[in-house]
């Protein structure tokens, strides 16, 4: 039902005038991704595995990151299902989210494994007085400060960080903790760092 | 007020700070195009090339890297290209490794034991690749386009920059997608664009001022898929040589300016 | 044998340019390799020019000075022809030396 579902809307993309997509079909998709598995080797923790393709990789190459809003909409809901949020409370400790949200070490082949951290300033401002930031991402300058720390919010932070695609299917942000790369305490030191009144992403 | 206004203060500085570190890299890179220790690793390269070596006691002279054997004028420039002798498409890595198993006869597990190298102790094909690289100044960027294995090529490496795949679902267009994004405070050229391919193209390998290496394509692709989270690619590969043939061939028809010098 | 030395020196009206690129590690001694153990101190302390054979230039230089050092300068009083010789010292005791005439 799934994959059909993704061919007709395909088939539909296809036959509207929009400008060529660079994997024509599934079947292309499949082709480069026999050349890769070809091509590529496992190195320290970076297994093959990691070149599986799930849905949300499938639908967001298929359609150049702009799938259809049911596509979208479907795996979404499947990726925020499967959001473990903790019972209780999601704020950490800032001075510990600082840490993780500064490291850009993890998950890398010559990474030890658990080793790193969500290399969040890689992609967006976050403390003021951090001038050495990326912009790929949007300022999280303030964002406790204009949000407010509501369970609501907290939850939010919480979800987006854990798997950002649940909220926006083809989000260049990766899914730090469905990935593997942040547990349960670094995503709450890191909602921390972004909620805290006391955290310098709030002053 | 006061607190609100020194955050735009900061907010503002820090905007300026990176418009300020970008112009001073340009004027860096200004003044280092001139005289580089990129150089130094042309005059080792070139040592290189001529050494006997391996079992058949021979140098690199002879080896033909796509114009004709040992013709080193705009051969860098004109790769990659289909080579009728291997019925592949190959880059300057992958032709020069060819060469030290036929020409000097040496084992492929040998010629590729030390790909890459450290400040301290650069790999041989760090140094021919500097070498030759240097011996395509000013020869116009022309990838091979006509035979169907180099339009292969091209159509497999456009593919893959925009194949999003492994831990983070980043492919290269994840980083290099955009204009006018940067990670820290490094920007990203777009290079499916051929105005950033060309000028990115032009320059490597280079000399990283960063590390005191000669680093080479092969290497950079690497590395690119290492902090993508990716497992790690084969040396050489079809898949690695198809980027380097799509992002040459967008940015073809620019001068290619020599080894470059970067951060 | 230490790594070669380029230079490059052009008159620009009645000043000879000059650059030198060097190889060198310049270890600062505060770094650690993978074991953790301390990088020796290893830099270029003193450069030398000499111009036809008589002493140019001198300086002393520190570990401050980065890897594989880039080394400009400009001479008055020369014109092409001129033989040039840069030569430097390390902390080691090693020593370079390389030789040009003025273009």
């Amino acid at each position: 039902m799934k994959r059909s579902l993704l061919m007709l809307a395909v088939a539909l993309g296809a036959c509207s005038s929009t400008p060529q997509r660079h994997f024509a079909d599934e079947k292309d998709l499949g082709d480069v991704q026999a050349a890769l598995k070809r091509d590529f080797h496992a190195r320290g923790a970076a297994q093959m595995t990691r070149l599986d393709a799930d849905a949300v990789q499938q639908a967001c190459n298929l359609y150049d990151n702009e799938p259809p809003e049911p596509v979208a909409k479907k795996l979404e809901a499947e990726q925020f299902a499967k959001i473990p949020f903790p019972q209780g409370n999601l704020v950490g400790d800032w001075k510990n989210g600082q840490r993780i949200a500064q490291s850009g070490r993890g998950m890398q082949w010559n990474d030890k494994p658990g080793a790193g951290g969500g290399s969040c300033y890689n992609c967006h401002q976050l403390s003021a007085a951090e001038p050495s930031y990326g912009t790929i991402g949007p300022s999280l300058n303030g964002f406790g400060k204009l949000r407010g720390n509501s369970a609501d919010m907290q939850k939010y932070a919480y979800g987006r960080i854990y798997n950002s695609k649940a909220y926006s299917l083809c989000s260049q942000m990766p899914r730090l903790g469905h990935s593997g790369t942040l547990g349960e305490q670094q995503i709450k030191d890191l909602v921390a760092y972004l909620l805290d009144p006391d955290s310098p992403v709030n002053k | 007020m006061r607190a609100l206004l020194l955050a735009a203060g900061l907010l503002a500085s820090s905007a300026l700070l990176a418009q300020d570190v970008r112009k001073d890299v340009e004027k860096y890179q200004r003044m280092i195009a001139d005289s580089s220790p990129a150089e130094l690793f042309e005059l080792t390269g070139e040592e290189v090339w001529k050494k006997r070596q391996g079992p058949k006691n021979v140098s690199l002279e002879q080896c033909d890297l796509g114009e004709g054997p040992g013709v080193l004028k705009g051969a860098y420039a004109h790769l990659p290209r289909y080579f009728k002798d291997t019925d592949r498409v190959m880059d300057l890595e992958t032709r020069l490794v060819h060469c030290m198993t036929t020409l000097q006869g040496r084992s492929r597990d040998e010629a590729t034991k030390r790909l890459f190298g450290n400040e301290d102790k650069p790999s041989e094909l760090e140094y021919l690749s500097a070498y030759i690289a240097g011996e395509s100044r000013g020869v116009a960027l022309a990838p091979g386009r006509s035979h169907p294995k180099e339009i292969a090529s091209y159509e497999l490496g456009k593919k893959v920059f925009f194949y999003r795949g492994a831990s983070w679902d980043f492919s290269c267009a994840s980083c290099h997608g955009e204009a006018d994004k940067r990670i820290r405070m490094q920007y990203l050229p777009v290079l499916s664009t051929p105005q950033a391919a060309s000028q990115v193209m032009s320059t490597w390998p280079a000399y990283l001022i960063r590390n005191g290496q000669f680093k080479t394509m092969q290497w950079r692709i690497n590395d690119c898929y290492r902090q993508m989270r990716w497992p790690e690619p084969n040396f050489g590969s079809d898949v690695t040589i198809a980027l380097t043939t799509y992002l040459t061939r967008t940015g073809e028809g620019a001068n290619y300016r020599g080894p470059g010098t970067k951060r | 044998m230490a790594d070669p030395m380029k230079v490059r020196a052009t008159m620009k009206g009645d000043t000879a340019e000059v650059r030198v690129l060097m190889v060198h590690p310049m270890e600062t001694g505060q770094r650690k390799d993978s074991t953790g153990a301390v990088i020796p101190l290893h830099f270029i302390q003193e450069v030398q020019v000499r111009l036809n054979g008589k002493v140019a230039l001198e300086g002393q230089i520190s570990q401050a000075v980065s890897r594989n050092p880039v080394f400009s300068f400009k001479l008055k009083g020369v014109k092409a022809g001129d033989k040039l010789e840069i030569a430097w010292l390390d902390n080691k005791g090693e020593k370079n030396l390389t030789s040009t005439a003025i273009a």
